[in-house]
């Protein structure tokens, strides 16, 4: 049976140029960067050409790039290594909607006397800018912030928000791991002191990403040792992963992202004529929307039985997201955008990739009505 | 998580006596939508030769996950033909068990078919003015209102 494979905010497939890009440089840049040697020497160049091409995706100028093992060790590294660098601020400014990795490592700082606050969220998921610039205070160390929520996609102003922390005179955090390629982002445009971006996200290997940090932050490391990435970051640099990063940022375009778009506005319009669904989320036509994001409440069904019958069908999706299947607590990010505990359970994410096609969203329209039509005449009631 | 027991997943993917009975002895109505688990078992009661009051036909309708679906599909299995002193006994360990075990998560939270079985058998006894079988609490018993 053919696989449908409709969670790429979960991972995505390495695309095949980066993984010649690795191969290669396994091959020719397998030496340390931090020999002096030739093949150290290899290695060096090929790190610091990543370096650079990465660093220009966002347009850095004043930021230094440290390569870390992915999204949860930047965003443990921005928030952590800023507040031990840190020493007096002891108030962060955060939104109900973050990772988790985000989310759990302020509360690990909430143990050591750190305030924070959660701001809330619209229905779209949206900070209100007003309540932004109301929570921050004269102690607030730090605003971190989602760029694109990686279960109902809702993109956040970047620059609205950091022109308003910098007016406030705090440091702007953002996790752009879903909105990387997929939406631009400018680091000096939109006021960003401290970005992560990761790789598996955008047809790049595991355990590989990046916290960007503006000059001058005075974050200290996590990790000790050897001195690696300008002493922020310590442990051999995985050349070959960042090569496999660096070449992904090439992979969606223009092209894919409209590609993404259409395919997720035929999925929604399909799935719309079910009763008693609707879209998560902002509108997909708003411009405030993840171009591969759907995010759809199906009553009278519950998450985890639509994945696994979809699943029997060939199809890749996932209830809220990924991360909640460990848990049974119903997604936070569905709470705080006003949705009741009995409304999130029949929540599911489809998120596109760019190999996605028009036939394989037609069949999957057809699963997803079989499949909330089937599990709907075993529901007792509805309520 | 861990992943569902092969016999888990042949419950949940086709799973057996699903429906109403008409005019049912008994309801079980067991969980609720805030949990995200909702079962209701039907029970049709009638004597045997040896004139004991028996289990004679039980189907289940269920919103909820595929242990959910699957321990309401054993359930009915398991009680179908069982008098309903012995029905009543029925365990969640035991629906666990003919299910080759349910992931721990799933233990207490999705494992309601031996409440909604005793409260459709109590439904009954009540229904005819008797009195209901006393709910002995077994460890991690989830009879939820």
């Amino acid at each position: 049976m053919r696989t449908i494979y409709l969670d790429n905010a979960a991972t995505t497939k390495l695309h095949p140029l980066v993984r010649k890009a690795m191969s290669e440089c396994e091959e020719d840049g397998f030496g340390n960067s931090s020999s002096l040697h030739s093949a150290g020497r290899k290695a060096k160049e090929k790190l610091d050409l990543a370096r650079e091409t990465i660093s220009k995706k966002v347009f850095a100028k004043n930021h230094k790039l440290i390569f870390t093992s992915g999204g949860t060790e930047s965003n443990n590294f921005a928030i952590k290594g800023l507040a031990l660098g840190s020493r007096e601020k002891k108030h962060i400014v955060t939104t109900k909607i973050e990772h988790d990795c985000v989310l759990n490592t302020l509360g690990f700082l909430e143990k050591y006397g750190y305030k924070v606050t959660y701001l809330d969220v619209d229905k779209e998921g949206l900070v209100n800018l007003e309540a932004l610039e109301n929570a921050i205070t004269k102690d607030t160390l730090l605003v971190s912030v989602i760029h694109g929520n990686n279960e109902i996609g809702t993109i956040q102003n970047l620059k609205e928000i950091g022109r308003i922390v910098h007016e406030k005179g705090s440091v702007f955090h953002t996790d752009a791991c879903q909105s990387f390629t997929k939406q631009p982002i400018d680091m000096e445009k939109d006021n960003i002191d401290l970005l992560t971006i990761n790789a598996h996200k955008i047809y790049g290997p595991k355990g590989v990403g990046a916290l960007l940090v503006k000059e001058g932050l005075g974050l200290e490391p996590l990790l000790h040792g050897g001195g690696h990435e300008y002493g922020l970051r310590s442990g051999t640099v995985n050349v070959p992963g960042i090569v496999g990063f660096s070449k992904a940022t090439e992979i969606i375009g223009e092209r894919e992202i409209e590609h993404m778009a259409s395919l997720r506005n035929q999925l929604v319009t399909g799935l719309k004529d079910i009763d008693d669904c609707w879209l998560n989320g902002p509108e997909v036509d708003s411009g405030k929307r993840l171009c591969n994001n759907a995010n759809l409440t199906f009553m009278y069904a519950e998450g985890e039985a639509i994945v696994l019958y979809l699943d029997a069908l060939g199809i890749c999706v996932s209830t809220g997201s990924a991360c909640s299947s460990n848990t049974l607590k119903p997604s936070h990010v569905l709470k705080a955008i006003g949705l009741k505990q009995e409304q999130s359970h029949g929540t599911i994410r489809f998120s596109i990739g760019i190999d996605n096609t028009t036939e394989e969203i037609k069949y999957t329209i057809d699963c997803v009505k079989g499949t909330i039509e089937k599990l709907r005449q075993m529901c007792p009631y509805k309520y | 998580m861990e992943n569902y027991s092969k016999k888990v997943m042949e419950n949940f993917m086709k799973p057996k006596n699903m429906g109403e009975i008409k005019d049912a002895s008994g309801v079980g109505k067991v969980g609720n939508p805030v949990c995200g688990d909702i079962m209701w078992i039907y029970i049709m009661v009638s004597k045997d030769k040896s004139g004991n009051e028996i289990v004679k036909d039980i189907k289940f309708k269920t919103l909820g996950c595929a242990a959910a679906i699957a321990t309401s599909s054993m359930i009915t299995e398991l009680a179908k033909g069982k008098t309903l002193a012995d029905a009543y006994k029925i365990t969640k360990a035991d629906v666990a068990k003919a299910l080759d075990g349910l992931p721990p998560i799933k233990m207490h939270c999705s494992n309601l078919a031996s409440d909604g079985l005793k409260a459709a058998i109590n439904d009954y006894l009540v229904k005819q003015g008797r009195k209901p079988m006393e709910h002995t609490k077994e460890a991690g018993s989830s009879l939820r209102s």
